[in-house]
C-alpha cells in the first residue's frame, strides 16, 4: 500500500449490495458494531448504577457495624413475607423479560409484545407490594424525619414483640436504618419506575414490529437494565430484610 | 521504521492552502443545525463556547477574591460575601470549567477523528451531555442570582447540611446534573475507543491523547456517580433531615468525606489527564520525533487512573481518620507522583535531540511542565503527614492545586486549543501575539502563584478575607500577578476571535504533524473521512509522514 491511509473500499468492494437494516446509524462501520456499542455501552452505564448504589451500600455497611443492635432490631420490623413475594415476582418480571429478548432474535412478534406486557404487569405488581410496606411504615412512625418513633423499640414488650429493648441512645439510631431502607428501596423503586416507562415506549414500537426484523438492540439492552434492577433488589432484600434474623449471640 | 532516533523536518503547505468550501461549519446553516446537531465536532464547538463563557464567570469572581485581598483589612465586601465568591469561583471553575474544559471540546471533537471514526459512538447522548452542562450551568448561574452558596466547593457537612441558610440544593442540583454529563462524555469515549477503531488501529497505534481520555474517561464513569449519591444525600439531609451524615442521629460527617473524595480526587486526574494527553501530542509535533517510551506513558495514564482511586483520604489527613490507613493512604498518595513523573521524564527525552521550534502551543507546553512539576511535587509535600499537618487549610495548599490545575491543566487547554484550531476552523492563529500572550500568562501566573506558597508556609490560612498586615506585600503580588494572568486570558479570546474571519488559511496540516486529524482537510467534513482510513503505521510516525509527503500530488483548484 503506497498511500498509508488507504481506504476500506478496496477491501469491501464486494459487499457493497448489503442491506442495512433501516435503524443502522451511518457513523457506524457494520451493523455488528452498531450492536456491540450499544450494547458496551449499557454496561458501562450499569457499571455508573453500581457505582452509584455502591455509595448507599457503603454507608450501610458502615453504619450497619457502628450500630448493630439497632439494625437488628429495625430490620425485624421489616416485613419478610412481602418481601419474599416481591423477589419472586421481580424474578418472575425478569424471566419475561429474558424471554422477550428471546422472542426479538427469534422475530415473534406477537410472542414479544406478550412478554414485554407480562414483564410490566409483574413490575407494576411489584410496586403495589413495595406501597402497601411503605404504608405500613407510615403508620408505624418508621418514616425518618419529624414524626419518627422510637417508642417500639425502647418498649418493645408495649407492643407485643419479643424484642431486647434497646438503649434510648441506640433506638435513635434505628432511624439510620430506616433512612438507608427509604433511601436504597426508594432508589431502587425510582428504577423500576423509569424502566416501566420504557417498557411503555418499547412495547408501542414492538407492536409496530419494529424489533422482530433483526433489529433487537434496544430490547436487548432495556433488557440488561431490567436485569440490572433486579439484580439491585437481589441484594436489597437479604441485606435490608434477611441478614438480621438470626443475628449471632 | 522507528523514526525515535532522528528527526525529520519538512515545511508546511500553507501556501497554496484554501479553506475547502465543504466542511462541517458550512454543512447546514441555523441556530438548529447546531443545537440539534448530532456531529461531534459542532457539539465540541458548543461546549468550547460554553465553557469559556464560564471560564470568565469563574474568571471574574477570583479577580473579585485577589482584589479584596489586596489589603489586610476585609473593606472591599463583608465576610459572607468573601465566601460566596470562593464558592461560586470553586463550583464554577472545578465542575463547569475544568472537568470538561479538554475532554468536552478538544477531546470530543479529536477522538472520533485520532480513532478513525465518523463521530462518538452515541451521537444524540453526546449532545444530551452538553445539554446537562448547560442545565447545571444554568442552576450555577440561578444559584448566583438568587444569593449564591458559600459551603466552599467541597459542600463540606456539617457546614451544608446545617450550619448554612444559602442556596445549597440549588447548586448540590447544579453539580449533580453537571456531573451526568460528565459521566456521559465519559462513557461515550470508552465505547468509542473500544468499538470504533478503525482498520490497523491497534491500541498501540492509538496516539497518546486517547489513551490519557480513556484513563481519564475510566475515573468520569466509575467516580461521578459516587459524588452524584454523596450530592444527593446532602441535598436530603437539608430537605427532610435523614441523619447520614449529621451527628446528632447517629451520623457521621466523615462518610460524607469520603463518598466526597472518592469522586473528588479521582476528578483532578479527570481533569490533568486529558491535559497531558494534548501535552504528548505538542511535544512529539514540535519536536519532530515520536514520543520517548510511548507505552510507558501510556500506561502511566492508566496508572494514574488507578492508582486516582486509593489516595482519597489524603484530604483527611486531620479530620480524624485512624493513624494506619493515614499512613496507607500517605504511601499510595507518593505513588502517583510515579507515573506523574514517568511522563515528565518521558516528554523531557522526547526534546532531547528533537528539532524543537518554539510555536505557541509548544510554549504553552512547556509552561505546563514546568508548572506541573512544581505543583505535583508540592502534592508529595502534602502526602506526606507531618508537613500535611503544617501545610493543609493554608494558602500553601491553595497554590499547590493552582500550579496543577492553572498552571498545569489551563497551560495544557490553551495548548491544545491554539495546537488544533488550525483543524478546528480552518485559519490559523496570529503567532506574534500569541506567543506574548503564552509569555504573559506564564509570568502573571508565577507572580500569581509563588508568593502563595511562601504565604502558606508562613502560616495564612486559606478561606479568609482578612489577615495579619505583615502578609500584604505578598499578597499584593499576587493580586498584581492575577492581573497580568487576566491580561494574559483576555488576550486569546480576542485575537482568536480575530482569527476567525483574517487569520491565515491553514491547509491541512499546518504543523506537519503525524495524527490521522492533521491527514484530513481542515477543517473536517462532517463524516471526517470520505471513506473509513486504515493504519498501517505507528503514532508519531514522521518517517512515514515525509515518505507520504515526497509522493502526494497537490492540486489546486
Amino acid at each position: 500500500m503506497d498511500s498509508a491511509i488507504a481506504t476500506t473500499q478496496e477491501h469491501e468492494a464486494g459487499e457493497h449490495e448489503h442491506v442495512f437494516v433501516p435503524q443502522h446509524r451511518h457513523h457506524f462501520e457494520t451493523e455488528e458494531q452498531q450492536r456491540e456499542a450499544g450494547s458496551f455501552g449499557m454496561w458501562l452505564f450499569l457499571l455508573t448504577e453500581i457505582m452509584f448504589f455502591g455509595g448507599m451500600f457503603f454507608a450501610y455497611l458502615l453504619y450497619r457495624n457502628w450500630y448493630y443492635d439497632a439494625f437488628v432490631a429495625a430490620s425485624n420490623q421489616l416485613n419478610v413475607k412481602l418481601g419474599a413475594a416481591n423477589t419472586a415476582i421481580l424474578i418472575t418480571s425478569g424471566f419475561f423479560m429474558a424471554l422477550g429478548v428471546w422472542a426479538a432474535e427469534v422475530r415473534k412478534k406477537k410472542l414479544l409484545v406478550i412478554y414485554l406486557i407480562l414483564t410490566t404487569i409483574f413490575g407494576f405488581a411489584f410496586l403495589g407490594i413495595k406501597y402497601f410496606e411503605y404504608k405500613e411504615k407510615y403508620e408505624l412512625h418508621h418514616i425518618p424525619g419529624a414524626s419518627f418513633d422510637v417508642s417500639q423499640f425502647e418498649n418493645p414488650a408495649a407492643y407485643g414483640l419479643k424484642e431486647q429493648p434497646l438503649a434510648p441512645d441506640m433506638a435513635q439510631k434505628t432511624q439510620i436504618f430506616f433512612f438507608l431502607y427509604f433511601a436504597m428501596t426508594g432508589m431502587h423503586a425510582l428504577h423500576m419506575i423509569i424502566g416501566l416507562g420504557l417498557l411503555f415506549w418499547l412495547l408501542a414500537r414492538a407492536q409496530r414490529g419494529e424489533f422482530t426484523a433483526g433489529y433487537v438492540a434496544p430490547i436487548e439492552n432495556f433488557g440488561l437494565y431490567w436485569h440490572f434492577v433486579d439484580i439491585v433488589w437481589i441484594f436489597l432484600f437479604p441485606l435490608l430484610y434477611l441478614i438480621n434474623r438470626h443475628p449471632l449471640k | 521504521m522507528s523514526a525515535s532516533s532522528t528527526t525529520i523536518l519538512s515545511l508546511p503547505d500553507q501556501s497554496t492552502a484554501t479553506v475547502p468550501k465543504k466542511n462541517y461549519i458550512t454543512a447546514e446553516h441555523g441556530l438548529l443545525s447546531w443545537l440539534l446537531t448530532g456531529d461531534h465536532k459542532r457539539i465540541a464547538m458548543l461546549y468550547l463556547i460554553s465553557i469559556t463563557f464560564f471560564f470568565f464567570i469563574g474568571g471574574a469572581f477570583a479577580g473579585l477574591i485577589r482584589l479584596e485581598l489586596l489589603t489586610p483589612q476585609p473593606d472591599l465586601v463583608a465576610s459572607d460575601t468573601y465566601n460566596k465568591f470562593f464558592t461560586m469561583h470553586g463550583v464554577i471553575m472545578v465542575f463547569l470549567f475544568l472537568v470538561p474544559s479538554v475532554p468536552a471540546t478538544i477531546g470530543n471533537f479529536l477522538i472520533p477523528i485520532m480513532v478513525g471514526a465518523r463521530d462518538l459512538a452515541f451521537p444524540k447522548i453526546n449532545l444530551l451531555s452538553w445539554y446537562l452542562y448547560v442545565v447545571g450551568g444554568t442552576l450555577v448561574l440561578a444559584t448566583m442570582v438568587l444569593g449564591g452558596v458559600d459551603t466552599g466547593w467541597t459542600f463540606t457537612t456539617p457546614l451544608s447540611t446545617h450550619y448554612l441558610n444559602t442556596h445549597v440544593i440549588t447548586t448540590a442540583l447544579a453539580v449533580f446534573v453537571a456531573g451526568f454529563s460528565s459521566i456521559f462524555t465519559g462513557l461515550n469515549f470508552i465505547v468509542t475507543i473500544h468499538r470504533m477503531r478503525c482498520p490497523g488501529m491497534t491500541w498501540f497505534r492509538l496516539p497518546l491523547f486517547v489513551w490519557a481520555h480513556y484513563a481519564a474517561s475510566i475515573l468520569m464513569v466509575l467516580g461521578t456517580p459516587v459524588l452524584a449519591i454523596a450530592i444527593v444525600l446532602v441535598a436530603l439531609e437539608r430537605l427532610i433531615g435523614i441523619g447520614v451524615f449529621d451527628p446528632t442521629k447517629g451520623g457521621d460527617p466523615l462518610l460524607f468525606q469520603h463518598l466526597f473524595w472518592f469522586y473528588s480526587h479521582p476528578a483532578v486526574y479527570i481533569m490533568i489527564l486529558p491535559g497531558m494527553g494534548v501535552i504528548s501530542e505538542v511535544i512529539s509535533t514540535f519536536s519532530r520525533k515520536r514520543v520517548f517510551g510511548y507505552t510507558a506513558v501510556a500506561f502511566s495514564s492508566v496508572a494514574i487512573a488507578l492508582f486516582g482511586f486509593f489516595v482519597w483520604a489524603h484530604h483527611m489527613f486531620i479530620m480524624g481518620v485512624s493513624n494506619y490507613s493515614a499512613l496507607v493512604f500517605s504511601l499510595l498518595t507518593m505513588l502517583v507522583a510515579v507515573p506523574s513523573a514517568i511522563k515528565i521524564f518521558n516528554w523531557s527525552f522526547t526534546l532531547q535531540k528533537g528539532s524543537i521550534t518554539f510555536e505557541t502551543p509548544m510554549l504553552y507546553a512547556f509552561g505546563f511542565m514546568g508548572l506541573f512539576t512544581i505543583g505535583g511535587l508540592t502534592g508529595v509535600f502534602l502526602g506526606s503527614l507531618g508537613m500535611d499537618i503544617h501545610l493543609t487549610e493554608t494558602y500553601f495548599i491553595v497554590a499547590h492545586f493552582h500550579f496543577v490545575m492553572v498552571g498545569g491543566m489551563l497551560m495544557a487547554f490553551l495548548s491544545g486549543v491554539h495546537f488544533w484550531w488550525p483543524k478546528m476552523t480552518g485559519r490559523m492563529y496570529p503567532e506574534a501575539i500569541s506567543k506574548l500572550a503564552a509569555v504573559v500568562t506564564f509570568i502573571g501566573f508565577n507572580l500569581t502563584f509563588l508568593p502563595q506558597f511562601i504565604l502558606g508556609y508562613l502560616g495564612m490560612p486559606r478561606r479568609y478575607h482578612s489577615y495579619p498586615p505583615e502578609f500584604q506585600v505578598l499578597n499584593v503580588l499576587s493580586t498584581a500577578g492575577a492581573t497580568v494572568l487576566g491580561v494574559g486570558y483576555m488576550l486569546p479570546i480576542l485575537y482568536l476571535a480575530w482569527s476567525l474571519k483574517y487569520g491565515a488559511v491553514a491547509g491541512n496540516n499546518p504543523w506537519q504533524a503525524t495524527g490521522l486529524e492533521w491527514q484530513i482537510q481542515s477543517p473536517p467534513l462532517t463524516e471526517n473521512f470520505t471513506e473509513i482510513p486504515i493504519m498501517d503505521h505507528e503514532a508519531y510516525d514522521y518517517e512515514w509522514l515525509e515518505h507520504k509527503t515526497a509522493h502526494e500530488v497537490t492540486t489546486v483548484g
